[in-house]
């Protein structure tokens, strides 16, 4: 269970998250809206603990990552899977290397099965034939699948997902978003997904919080945040200009 | 009240700011050397690296080297003959390369092609969230990116330093011997006689340290680029300057400690 607590951040004197208070459970899929720059993926990083708060703490399994050293913290980390906004693969490799990458750095297993582990994630993200392919040569959806079979392949029991569809056609993001539910599916891993699609992100989580002025004004399920009376809320998923979101 | 500290805090935050950075790209050194000191090391990697910063600067090295070799030769020709002492054409070529312009030459010229392109790739790396993705799969960033680099320069920039003092010592000689007549045994004789192991141990002592300072400098301002591509234009420029002339100050502090 991932436990957000009471969570500060600051940078040089901009406060971007002001008491974050988060809960999302074992195999839930939590889909975190707001608009930009309001610290959705700095409070992504904060869950990683690649950034740590100012005040407050992120709980997993009731273990403090910002608090955590050396091994113990390695081990939690090694639970996790990110799908980073542009894919974040490496881009001196080609899509195979970048999903072998995690197995060949991290297990002892032959290049044989690492090689079968590769192919058969890289099948299911639909991405065979493209194993020889640097990052440069595919497409935007074609990276964001092959940071999802990166991800994957150390099947994670906690994936956070930043932006996955930002900048894909509309088929595309239909594409990624029927991926990722076959995935949680499949896999029970428990998700944040930070995202904009909306309403098409409402279909495929469990839960939702919004972020405005760097706290979580609203939580629920896809139908209650889609009910909403809360003016902020309602004007950012109808996407209205008028409304107490002054849009800058 | 406060109007009136406004400049000392601006006066004040000068140098303030410059101690700040020093003490991080201190604590980065710091950081890196902790981690050299555990397995495991990257051996594959370490090679890359030598091939990046040691054999892609080979070529503009080696033709370096040649024409400082070369005009170094015809400039102190002249000097020389002045007092007769031509003769010593070689241990001067020799030991000006050995000494100072080979450690200096090539340390400059690997800051140049290959510690500007390290920038530009850890940089980024940084901005495009692939160092993010390293720590976000519990690997260390510092194992994967920065050591390698390190051990990289400490190996590939005295051989460099290797390479400009032989071209150029070739490259004087081909200008002694070859343009002013000068007799080929009395060159490398000279030489011979004239070059001390202290010397040679001299130069490498100052390759090695040039190689932690290009390699270091270069992956603290790469790792620490800032937003989108100005960030690590600025970051990439910033690295030169500041190894350039790091280099240059610290050739001075070691050659008082070597020649004292």
């Amino acid at each position: 269970m991932i436990n957000v607590v009471d969570v500060y951040k600051s940078f040089n004197g901009h406060k971007v998250l002001r008491g974050i208070n988060l809960t999302v459970k074992d195999g839930q899929s939590m889909a975190l809206i707001g608009g930009s720059g309001q610290g959705k993926s700095i409070l992504l990083k904060h869950i990683i603990g690649l950034i740590k708060p100012d005040q407050g703490k992120v709980l997993i399994d009731n273990q403090d990552i910002g608090r955590l050293r050396g091994k113990l913290l390695k081990q939690l980390k090694e639970r996790f899977g990110v799908v980073f906004q542009g894919g974040a693969l490496f881009d001196s490799l080609t899509v195979f290397e970048n999903v072998a990458f995690p197995l060949r750095e991290k297990t002892r297993l032959k290049d044989s099965a690492i090689s079968d582990k590769v192919y058969n994630e890289l099948t299911r993200v639909r991405l065979s034939g493209a194993e020889d392919k640097y990052p440069s040569e595919i497409s935007g959806g074609m990276k964001k699948r092959a940071a999802l079979a990166r991800c994957l392949i150390m099947e994670p029991q906690i994936v956070l997902f930043d932006e996955p569809t930002a900048g894909l056609d509309p088929l595309t993001e239909k594409a990624i978003h029927k991926l990722i539910q076959d995935c949680q599916k499949n896999l029970n891993f428990t998700s944040i997904i930070v995202t904009h699609e909306i309403p098409a992100i409402f279909s495929i989580v469990d839960r939702v919080a919004m972020l405005f002025e760097g706290k979580i004004i609203a939580e629920g399920t896809p139908d209650e945040i889609q009910a909403s009376m809360d003016p902020i809320v309602h004007q950012f998923i109808h996407g209205e200009l008028e409304g107490p979101i002054s849009i800058q | 009240m406060s109007l009136i500290f406004v400049p000392f805090r601006i006066l004040g935050g000068i140098p303030l700011g410059f101690i700040r950075e020093l003490g991080r790209m201190a604590c980065f050194l710091a950081v890196s050397f902790y981690w050299m000191a555990f397995p495991p090391y990257l051996l594959r990697r370490i090679i890359k690296q030598i091939n990046f910063i040691g054999v892609k600067t080979t070529f503009v090295i080696v033709l370096t080297g040649l024409f400082i070799g070369m005009v170094l030769a015809l400039q102190s020709y002249y000097a020389l003959v002045k007092f007769g002492a031509e003769a010593s054409l070689g241990p001067v070529v020799a030991l000006s390369l050995i000494r100072e312009l080979g450690p200096v030459i090539s340390a400059l010229m690997a800051t140049g092609c290959a510690g500007s392109a390290l920038t530009a790739q850890i940089g980024i790396m940084r901005i495009t969230e692939q160092i993010d993705a390293l720590d976000a799969m519990a690997l260390n960033p510092y194992k994967y990116l920065i050591i390698p680099n390190l051990i990289a320069g400490i190996i590939s920039i005295p051989l460099l330093n290797a390479i400009v003092v032989v071209v150029g010592i070739f490259g004087g000689y081909a200008v002694g011997i070859g343009l002013m007549g000068l007799n080929s045994g009395t060159y490398f004789g000279g030489i011979s006689d004239f070059v001390k192991m202290k010397d040679i141990l001299g130069g490498l002592y100052k390759s090695l340290s040039f190689g932690v300072l290009i390699a270091w400098i270069s992956c603290y301002k790469g790792y620490n680029a800032g937003h989108g591509a100005e960030g690590v234009s600025k970051a990439t420029i910033q690295a030169v300057v500041l190894s350039s002339v790091l280099i240059l100050v610290w050739d001075y502090f070691l050659t008082s400690v070597l020649t004292t």
